[in-house]
């Protein structure tokens, strides 16, 4: 096991296995975004309250559990690092998180543009997005500080220990908010949680969610090969790579 | 099928704006990072590959001064 | 004015990392709060700054709403928390940019006594000197704000317990950024979203008083966030503090 775990932290392994690996992650998540997408858009069942307009579920969903997730894998990467001192885990760190920030994005976007339909207003401060968007100005400053240094040394230290920071606090800021808003809100309409779905509504959604994260995977792999490539362009196997190659 | 016909499909129930602008926004989104992650890779590649020839070049040539470029392609590495 | 403090700092800053045998940690704590504790009362005018904030941005709010005293009242709470929180913001570039400009910062962090025990000291002083003075500040501009009579204990109260808090997750920020020509704005950026809890709560109080619900539960839960942030928040301050001084 340990030995596999230093083996897994050695760049040039890694570069190795995770050619191997990316096809299949690329190909499993197109399959399972391109079935969610004609299922959720095609088949699915109208919902008996929202119409179609509920079919905006299948992409903020998918959305909000990853901006989640990777904020939480940002972190445990963080702390591998600080504490093991595994380069690969602060390289799959700086990588992960323009993805997240985009995955919020994508989560407040479609969340204003589902509130259309279903509040009559492109933003309320309901308790999912309100934190959504807290969690989007963490990832701003997660990114901001590791931008903000020049040697990327202290950096990658400071961009962990800010992810760490911001873990601890995301359940916390998420209960106060839930518990604000629904001290101001008592009674209202909340879009995503419903009595009980249909399995003709939820399974197109967890395809999605697992395509999605299937995504994640591929793409955080695929940077992270082109930053061992930055990081490590003067070790030798990787110019025998290049040599090779040309 | 939930739909009637495929005009009924584009329609989304009278909520086409809202469902298909988020829809192309996500799908965008994802496509845009999928193709960007690939092609930073292949960007990479190629530079690397350049510098190698290059390296090669001078190595060839009597009195290159191969150390000095090297050192030129290093200078953004910390 | 800097300059005619540094000999005292220096002297001050090689008692603590010397770490003399017989006194220990109590004694480095003792020396970082009072050495803390003169610095900052040497310089009153940035003591006053913050309050002088304070009551600024709370004159702003009903020139730019409305001079109407019920709607004031209803809003009060959460502009005098909001406007606390920020004028605490404001002073907590400050809190280590002094000393790591005059290169005591690299003193405290040489010092054989744990770093987390020192900085608590340094943040508690930090507290003292901003925190309690804006709690303390806020009844007289809720009066202005005519917030509702009964609730001024609970605002100094909440904004005591939730200032101390507020220090405490700031100082992260402020370590983290205290390295950087321009970590002002990038303070802020970090450190705002993490202050949303104790807003959340901190004016909860207030509105609650008014309200006539029971305030003990946001009070507690203030408490709670206060005693996380105390035992967390020192680690991490001084991970920080490594990460930008030693890179």
């Amino acid at each position: 096991m340990w030995a596999f775990i230093h083996k897994l932290g050695s760049p040039k392994w890694f570069y190795a296995i995770s050619s191997r690996l990316l096809p299949w992650f690329w190909t499993t998540a197109v399959l399972l975004i391109g079935v969610g997408t004609v299922w959720g858009l095609a088949f699915a069942p109208a919902d008996y309250q929202q119409g179609n307009s509920y079919r905006i579920i299948y992409v903020h969903v998918p959305a909000a559990f990853l901006a989640q997730s990777i904020f939480v894998s940002m972190a445990v990467a963080g702390l591998i690092f600080m504490v093991w001192k595994i380069k690969i885990a602060d390289m799959a760190a700086a990588m992960m998180a323009p993805l997240g920030a985009a995955m919020t994005f994508v989560g407040l976007f479609s969340g204003a543009v589902w509130g259309v339909p279903t509040w009559g207003t492109w933003w309320m401060w309901d308790a999912r997005l309100t934190s959504m968007l807290i969690l989007f100005f963490l990832y701003i400053g997660v990114i901001a500080l590791r931008g903000a240094f020049s040697s990327r040394h202290s950096a990658s230290r400071a961009a962990s220990v800010l992810a760490m920071v911001g873990v601890i606090n995301i359940p916390i800021i998420k209960y106060s908010v839930d518990w604000w808003y629904t001290l101001h809100q008592p009674s209202s309409f909340s879009m995503t949680s419903r009595p009980s779905m249909p399995a003709d509504m939820w399974l197109p959604l967890l395809i999605m969610v697992l395509g999605f994260y299937c995504f994640f995977v591929a793409v955080t792999l695929m940077r992270m090969r082109s930053e061992i490539l930055r990081r490590e362009s003067n070790k030798r196997w990787v110019r025998e790579l290049a040599g090779e190659l040309s | 099928m939930a739909f009637e016909s495929f005009q009924d499909f584009i329609a989304m129930g009278g909520h086409a704006p809202y469902v298909w602008t988020a829809w192309a926004v996500t799908l965008a989104l994802l496509l845009v990072s999928g193709i960007h992650a690939r092609a930073e890779h292949r960007r990479l590649l190629r530079g690397l590959q350049r510098r190698m020839r290059r390296e090669q070049r001078l190595a060839g040539c009597p009195g290159g001064t191969t150390n000095h470029y090297q050192r030129g392609g290093n200078a953004n590495d910390t | 004015m800097r300059g005619t403090e540094a000999p005292m700092v220096e002297e001050e800053g090689a008692r603590v990392s010397r770490g003399e045998p017989r006194g220990g940690l109590v004694v480095a704590l003792r020396a970082t709060l009072k050495r803390d504790l003169i610095l900052l009362l040497r310089r009153r005018s940035e003591l006053m700054n913050p309050l002088v904030f304070f009551a600024l941005v709370i004159t702003l709010f009903p020139i730019g709403i409305s001079p109407d005293p019920v709607l004031l009242a209803t809003i009060a709470p959460g502009l005098l928390w909001v406007a606390a929180l920020l004028a605490a913001l404001l002073s907590l570039d400050s809190l280590f940019r002094g000393d790591f400009e005059d290169g005591s910062l690299e003193q405290l962090l040489l010092s054989p006594q744990p770093l987390p025990a020192l900085v608590l000291a340094k943040v508690a002083v930090h507290w003292l000197m901003t925190g309690l003075p804006l709690a303390l500040m806020a009844p007289v501009l809720g009066l202005m704000l005519s917030l509702p009579a009964g609730s001024y204990g609970v605002l100094a109260l909440s904004l005591a317990v939730g200032t101390a808090s507020l220090s405490l997750i700031g100082a992260i920020g402020a370590a983290l950024t205290v390295g950087l020509s321009r970590g002002g704005v990038l303070l802020s950026l970090l450190v705002l979203p993490l202050y949303i809890p104790v807003l959340i709560f901190g004016a909860g109080a207030v509105k609650a008083t008014i309200m006539g619900d029971g305030v003990t539960a946001h009070l507690a839960i203030l408490g709670a966030l206060l005693a996380v942030a105390l035992m967390l928040a020192p680690w991490a301050i001084a991970a920080s503090l490594r990460i930008s001084i030693n890179g």
